[in-house]
């Protein structure tokens, strides 16, 4: 705080009207103060963030090596692979289906609780809390095992309901639809805790007055509920599009992508070129892919924020 | 009386517990059947016989002792200690700081650095993990859990700040002007108004900053080689599965043990959670 009581050192003058003329130093000072006090937060986000997204541009432009520049050569020989496509069509897949299922059992949830007396309420959001509470990267663990062919309890069940049993994470059509499971599984409790706070700010009298003119439950979730939530929904469909594009940890821990590179996303990708084989520039390149899909996406979450405001 | 608006509301609500049922099999059965496994026998578990949802053999806690004096769970579990302690509290001081000169200290520039926070905290961590890597190389810090002090809090300031300007923002701004007048300075004003008043979104902040440095999973599995750096996300699911044979018991034992801190804080602060979580998207 030194710049401020420096300020108020200098204004001696101003010993007449002592109060008023603090007011006028404090707001005065109030720039230096300001910026002196932001000055970390400006030097984490440019120095961790924006310098290593310049620097993963550059390096996205060089050999494996990392000794001569190679222009967009990294970008050219990703399209030509046939495993790049393959991510590229496992991250939409993964994205829009996860995100979609999310949205609707969130909603279905959200009001479902919503209708419930208040006191048990609090008990079920509480409960349905726990996949999204729990570090991801161990309730994968968990799934893994779920998912285990021969002893765990999934193909049991199937059994038992006269399915035939899965090996899930073997086949590739199979292991697709598990990874994405556990995101629905994951996620969709931030949907429900979204949606139930929207749910609680349209006023009640909305409600009223339509019951006064004999609307059913449906025609009452159209026009009211359903307009009333548009944004809230808008928003947490387009959030949760960038975190779930940029999903790790469950591909990461359940399939490493596999089996045969079918369930690569964009951040598995980039691990195992970048990290675990040690093709930096090629990683970074991967990772890259995912930044016009989420600059879109923040640029519409950013509006519905400021329209929401205003 | 079927027909009646009581009779209708009673089978509305018998429909509701009926998907609600249906949701909490779906949302607890992992962490139920992971408990379960952790719990049986190894006999048992690899037994093909009987019901394998429910302990018949008779319940065990090998699984943990074990754990305890076989593994380098103990390792694990201080490492992570030692980052989110110092990780939560830089990154508090950080974003109570910059919020408050957001919220109340308008200067050139100050609602672009307000957007900017708010677009850096929807960067992931798999976007920049690759570059982050080469800097923290060259920081010295590969294979040491310091590392994780240097990456997690960009994680976890921007949406602590956005938290807490807005519940600096609801703070009238008569108080500053008394508090100004009165003599204190902007320190005082911080420490002795904004604050206090902002409890609940501190709570929610720190509970936020705590889980994302204890759950952290890429960045610990990128940085990090060695088990005795290791922290217990990556160590878990890295070192304690072990050749060939999968000891789940062990395994489900750590994950589940690993899973506890967050999901008791919560357990304990939900309200505040979730009055924080909710505040970007509807108070915004």
């Amino acid at each position: 705080m030194s710049p401020d009581t420096a300020a108020v050192h200098a204004a001696s003058p101003a010993r007449v009207a002592p109060a008023r003329a603090r007011l006028l130093v404090h707001l005065r000072s109030r720039s230096a103060v300001g910026v002196v006090m932001t000055l970390p937060l400006i030097l984490l986000i440019v120095g961790l963030v924006a310098y290593p997204f310049v620097y993963a541009i550059y390096l996205s432009l060089l050999n494996k090596r990392e000794t001569a520049f190679v222009g967009l050569d990294n970008f050219r020989f990703l399209l030509t692979r046939d495993t790049f496509w393959l991510v590229v069509q496992t991250s939409f897949l993964f994205t829009s289906l996860a995100v979609v299922w999310k949205a609707i059992l969130g909603l279905v949830l959200a009001l479902v609780i919503h209708t419930l007396p208040p006191r048990g309420q609090r008990v079920w959001r509480g409960l349905s809390l726990i996949p999204w509470v729990m570090p991801l990267a161990l309730s994968s663990l968990g799934w893994w095992w779920i998912y285990e062919p021969t002893h765990s309890a999934l193909n049991w069940v199937l059994v038992l309901l006269g399915f035939s049993p899965k090996s899930w994470l073997a086949d590739p059509f199979w292991a697709r639809f598990s990874v994405i499971l556990v995101n629905i599984w994951y996620g969709t409790p931030f949907f429900m805790i979204t949606y139930l706070a929207g749910l609680k700010s349209i006023p009640q009298e909305l409600y009223e007055s339509s019951a006064i003119d004999g609307a059913n439950a449906a025609q009452r979730l159209r026009h009211i509920t359903l307009p009333m939530l548009k944004n809230i929904i808008a928003i947490t469909l387009l959030f949760s599009t960038i975190v779930t594009l940029a999903t790790f940890d469950i591909v990461r821990v359940l399939t490493r992508g596999g089996p045969r590179q079918w369930t690569h996303l964009f951040g598995t990708y980039a691990f195992e070129l970048g990290i675990a084989s040690g093709d930096v520039p090629l990683g970074a390149a991967v990772s890259l892919f995912m930044f016009p899909i989420l600059a879109v996406s923040a640029f519409f979450i950013l509006r519905g924020i400021r329209r929401s405001t205003s | 009386m079927i027909g009646s608006p009581r009779a209708r509301r009673a089978a509305a609500l018998l429909v509701c517990y009926g998907i609600i049922g249906a949701f909490m099999v779906f949302f607890l059965f992992p962490p139920y059947w992971m408990a379960v496994t952790s719990l049986k026998t190894n006999q048992e578990i690899e037994s093909l016989e009987g019901i394998p949802l429910i302990i018949q053999k008779g319940a065990t806690l090998k699984h943990y002792v074990d754990l305890f004096t076989k593994t380098d769970f103990l390792v694990y579990l201080k490492n992570s200690v030692l980052v989110t302690i110092p990780t939560v509290l830089i990154s508090m001081v950080i974003s109570v700081m910059a919020a408050y000169a957001l919220s109340r200290l308008g200067f050139v520039g100050a609602g672009l650095i307000g957007t900017g926070v708010f677009l850096v905290y929807l960067v992931p961590d798999s976007l920049l993990f690759i570059p982050l890597f080469k800097v923290i190389g060259g920081l010295g810090l590969l294979n040491s859990k310091w590392s994780l002090l240097v990456v997690y809090p960009t994680a976890i300031v921007p949406f602590c700040t956005w938290l807490l300007i807005g519940y600096f923002a609801s703070i009238p701004r008569e108080l500053d002007e008394a508090a100004l007048v009165d003599g204190a300075n902007h320190f005082q004003m911080l420490v002795r108004i904004f604050l206090p008043v902002a409890v609940p979104g501190l709570i929610a902040a720190t509970i936020f900053a705590f889980t994302v440095s204890w759950s952290g999973f890429l960045y610990p599995l990128a940085f990090i080689f060695s088990s005795s750096e290791q922290v217990l996300t990556a160590g878990t699911v890295t070192s304690l599965i072990k050749g060939d044979v999968y000891h789940w018991g062990g395994l489900m034992a750590g994950a589940l043990l690993a899973s506890l801190p967050p999901v008791l804080l919560y357990a304990f602060l939900m309200d505040y959670y979730i009055s924080g979580l909710t505040a970007g998207s509807t108070k915004a």
